[in-house]
């Protein structure tokens, strides 16, 4: 049915990604491990996360080879998060301000030579 | 998303083109996705489902990390290894990245084979998925038993903020559980295969419908979406 359809990919198309999927994780997991700061480091890890999931859904999940109308019924809906995600930071950031204002801190917040 | 250049045979042509084409899709007054296997459209929407699910949780923990005044403990030193009296950074969950990529390539030759009617090399490739899956399990298994014998628990831990244990388990809990049920399928998707059940197009057994080997590809949008999601948490949890 669904090879009548559209096109397969060849083979080697897979074994690519698949090569590449290592190179990107890799690069990720050094990030952490030369533990790289500040700006330089979210920069890089978010590149990377969306290098990896733009591979993996385009490619590996076929949707480079869908119809656009389903592509777009995939691909919009999940852009809804950004909202949530701006929505979740102020929140947490808010929290944080008024805890630190009203409540004694029971530990004692260390200062943030992480990060 | 980043989306590369599409190579579809419908988006071949210009922006217009692939415009006039979606218009024609949804004004058609039948269905919407043409030429796509219903249960293809199923699983996509099932995991757009996903999508929000995951997504909430990892906002979720993005908030409370970010309202808590109580020191994050740091997931470097948190989930390193001593191997050979060093401590490795982060090595069991490298490992467990390494193990679930190498599954994704597996099962997407898997899907090929299928199509190309190679039932033997298609099976192969099913089981080793399959197997690659079930060691990520048992890793996760062999962290959570570490961090629970360290005194991590869902309400606190003594190593700083209590809202660590409660993202942690969430998390990688929800997301192994995932694993695990897509492992189970993976092992009933090659016994059907083994059967030689795709090529006969036999129904399966909670349904009338007929499957060919298209339901490799879709139980490979369902895998490879747990590939994705890890792909965030290693980047979100692991190494912020």
């Amino acid at each position: 049915m669904a090879q009548e359809h559209g096109q397969q990919p060849p083979m080697a198309t897979y074994v690519k990604v698949w090569g590449l999927l290592f190179v990107l994780a890799a690069a990720s997991y050094s990030v952490g491990y030369f533990n790289v700061q500040g700006l330089l480091r979210w920069f890089l890890l978010v590149v990377l996360m969306l290098l990896q999931a733009g591979l993996i859904v385009s490619l590996l999940m076929h949707l480079a080879w869908e119809r656009l109308a389903l592509v777009l019924a995939i691909v919009l809906p999940p852009t809804l998060l950004l909202s949530l995600i701006g929505i979740g930071a102020l929140d947490g950031l808010s929290t944080y301000l008024t805890r630190n204002a009203f409540f004694e801190p029971a530990v004692a917040p260390a200062p943030a030579e992480h990060h | 998303m980043t989306q590369p250049a599409p190579i579809s045979s419908d988006a071949s042509g210009s922006l217009s083109q692939s415009l006039r084409s979606l218009l024609a899709d949804i004004s058609s007054d039948q269905r919407v996705f043409k030429n796509v296997p219903w249960a293809k459209v199923m699983m996509w929407v099932f995991l757009l489902g996903d999508v929000f699910v995951f997504g909430s949780f990892l906002i979720a923990y993005m908030n409370v990390r970010l309202s808590t005044p109580a020191p994050w403990p740091h997931p470097t030193e948190v989930f390193a290894l001593t191997v050979g009296g060093k401590e490795v950074p982060l090595l069991l969950v490298a490992v467990m990245t390494f193990v679930l990529t190498s599954s994704c390539g597996t099962m997407s030759l898997a899907v090929g084979y299928g199509y190309r009617r190679d039932r033997q090399r298609a099976l192969l490739w099913l089981l080793i998925t399959a197997l690659l899956g079930a060691s990520f399990v048992s890793m996760q298994a062999f962290e959570w038993t570490k961090l629970i014998h360290e005194g991590v628990r869902p309400w606190g831990n003594p190593l700083g903020a209590a809202q660590f244990g409660a993202s942690f388990f969430m998390i990688t809990g929800f997301h192994g559980t995932h694993v695990t049920i897509g492992v189970i399928f993976l092992v009933i998707t090659a016994i059907k295969v083994a059967r030689g059940d795709l090529e006969n197009m036999r129904p399966g057994f909670m349904t009338g419908r007929k499957g060919g080997y298209e339901i490799v590809e879709i139980l490979s949008l369902y895998w490879h979406f747990v590939d994705l999601v890890w792909v965030f948490i290693f980047a979100v949890f692991y190494l912020w």
